[in-house]
């Protein structure tokens, strides 16, 4: 068995479709259900369209009755007082090298252990798993206080390592590497590489991790996401001089600028890069967060 | 990337002795052998030396702080459980616990009710299935601060547009953030709105592995489409459900940026702490008045109202239930 079957792999990401056995008998929807679920998604998207209208305008604008429902044409200027104001330009950089270092750092060690739990013999599998398992009910925000004062001692606080460092990996990511590698690695490769000797890091590196990618690349836009949008250490660690683009939201809404339109602006700034991100992958990640719910 | 594993290669290291070689196995063979029990640990290794740096020791620390007197930039000094005398005579931190017990109720039950529905209607043959659910899981993808910054903004007094459409149907103008239930009904609104499609989806899930016999036995012993939806969809979601309750409620006692953003970035989450959530008050203490060492008793007095909420969750799902499955799924 030397290649293997990529489309299946790959499929079993994608929502999953209504399969055979399982699922309630799939009816068509009637209107009302259309109906329901067109307002219900209205109602989700409705407040970032309001980011756009209120970012475009000037703020005396957005205080009329009826408000105005179309974006004016302030946009741009606005947008440029909020990157003057709250640094967005050096937050955004930030915020993309924090979350990238992150996704990297997760996906590596989040793949290894979750090969190591689903895959391996060893001993005291079953209860290190529960444990890792168990972190994941901690609230990190417990934390905040030792963290900061260690984070100082080290002479990190305020740096980007000091966001980086404790995000290194998740146990949920271990987690969902884990179910997938479970499904998707069959046994018989990790045999057939071993009667030919490959040592366990090999093993790791030829084989798991091409098998790995597609649910490694669910876990990586899960990952980004979570990392671009973090926000109760990072505003402990980090300060206005040196932030990530939630810590500069939250100088923006902090009453530094009252003008809310700028502060709208900054927020759509902020909110852009992922939402393009979940737009484009959407499905994916769809997928992804539905695989990693049921199957325990 | 492709490994040829089926032409095994003469020689190679991991063959087990045969018959002629050395009865002593070569060091090489125990070398590989000791790799192979080895690496297992080494692959968890980098998980566990990040949860016991930044997870574990953070958390057993909090324990040791809390028992001095430690200010921001200062050194700390023992008092024993004079924080905990503290925190247990402080007004302010029983209204902290019941604003975040009152938000925390306001923002779950709707929430996860929402959810189940519109779990319900998503798992009918839609027509642009794919478009509603991503749509659906769009606020889930946007931070707590933007949402927070947003919906402070749809819930202003003077040119919010909630107060706009109550405006329409002849109701007064309301004071969203000043008022005591309103604040904690606008705070609502946004953890409903960041997190109903997450958990719609998370239930789409689990009733999409619900066994298609379930339902055709309910049809065929008469159950109506809501009965089925009773007796056969709400006990096959039940470990789904109990995972729901128990993440949302972990998240709940740690609401913290949306009451800290809606008041604008003060942590006293309101004039007359309307909002404080427990969160806010550890940060107000910590951050605010730099007593690190009254913070981090707030931080364990919380992470043991958190280990007993999760205790009691399970034990209440083991009583009702003897054998649910494992409901970490």
């Amino acid at each position: 068995m030397t290649t293997v079957d990529v489309h299946h792999i790959s499929a079993s990401l994608a929502p999953p479709s209504p399969k055979r056995g399982r699922g309630r008998p799939q009816d068509a929807a009637g209107w009302l259900t259309y109906g329901i679920l067109t307002v219900t998604t209205l109602l989700f998207v409705a407040p970032f369209y309001y980011m756009i209208v209120a970012a475009s305008r000037p703020m005396s604008e957005m205080n009329t009755f009826p408000p105005p429902l179309v974006p004016g044409g302030d946009l741009f200027s606005n947008i440029g007082t909020a990157i003057h104001q709250q640094n967005i330009g050096l937050a955004l950089w930030n915020s993309l090298v924090v979350s990238t270092v992150v996704t990297v750092s997760t996906v590596l060690f989040c793949t290894l252990a979750g090969f190591a739990f689903g895959k391996l013999r060893f001993r005291g599998r079953n209860l290190l798993f529960a444990i890792t398992l168990g972190t994941m009910m901690i609230p990190p925000s417990l934390s905040v206080v030792p963290l900061y004062s260690v984070m100082a001692e080290l002479g990190l606080a305020g740096t980007l390592s000091s966001v980086i460092l404790p995000s290194l990996c998740a146990a949920f990511g271990v987690f969902f590497m884990r179910q997938y590698l479970i499904q998707a690695l069959p046994d018989e490769l990790l045999e057939a590489a071993r009667v030919d000797g490959a040592t366990t890091l090999r093993t790791f590196w030829s084989i798991v991790l091409p098998i790995a990618r597609p649910g490694a690349a669910v876990l990586g836009m899960l990952t980004f996401m979570t990392a671009w949008n973090d926000f109760f250490w990072p505003i402990i660690t980090l300060n206005s001089s040196n932030p990530t683009v939630q810590v500069a939201l939250n100088n923006l809404g902090s009453g530094y600028v009252p003008d809310t339109a700028v502060i709208m602006a900054g927020t759509l700034i902020g909110t852009l890069p992922v939402l393009v991100v979940f737009v484009l992958l959407g499905r994916q990640i769809v997928g992804g967060i539905m695989a990693g719910a049921v199957k325990g | 990337m492709t490994m040829q594993v089926d032409r095994p290669v003469a020689g190679e290291r991991g063959t087990p002795p045969a018959a002629g070689t050395p009865s002593r196995p070569s060091w090489r063979s125990r070398l590989y052998a000791f790799e192979g029990r080895s690496a297992p640990y080494a692959f968890i290794a980098p998980f566990f030396l990040v949860f016991f740096a930044f997870g574990l020791f953070p958390l057993v620390y909090t324990a040791w702080i809390s028992l001095h007197s430690y200010r921001l930039g200062g050194r700390m000094r023992w008092i024993g459980f004079d924080n905990y005398v503290w925190l247990f005579s402080n007004p302010s931190f029983y209204n902290s616990l019941w604003k975040t017990i009152t938000i925390g109720i306001l923002s779950t039950v709707p929430q996860l009710l929402l959810a189940l529905g519109l779990a319900h209607l998503l798992n009918y043959r839609l027509r642009g299935r794919t478009f509603l659910r991503v749509a659906m899981l769009m606020p889930y993808a946007t931070s707590v601060a933007a949402a927070t910054l947003v919906f402070a903004l749809i819930f202003g007094r003077d040119g919010g547009i909630v107060n706009g459409l109550l405006g329409v149907v002849g109701i007064e103008p309301v004071d969203w953030r000043n008022g005591n239930w309103t604040a904690q009904i606008a705070i609502s609104v946004i953890v409903i709105w960041h997190w109903t499609g997450y958990n719609a989806l998370i239930y789409l899930a689990g009733m999409q592995s619900i066994s298609k016999d379930l339902y055709e036995a309910a049809a065929i012993d008469g159950a109506n489409r809501w009965e089925q939806f009773l007796h056969v969809t709400i006990p096959g979601l039940r470990p789904t459900i109990m995972f729901t309750i128990i993440v949302s409620t972990i998240g709940a006692s740690q609401l913290f940026g949306e009451p800290l953003l809606f008041g604008g970035g003060q942590p006293n989450g309101g004039s007359v702490n309307q909002y404080q959530t427990v969160g806010l008050f550890m940060y107000q203490q910590g951050w605010q008045y730099s007593q690190l060492g009254r913070a981090a008793t707030v931080a364990w007095v919380m992470f043991i109202l958190i280990i007993g909420l999760v205790l009691l969750n399970s034990w209440l799902a083991r009583r009702r239930r003897p054998a649910t499955e494992g409901t970490l799924s």
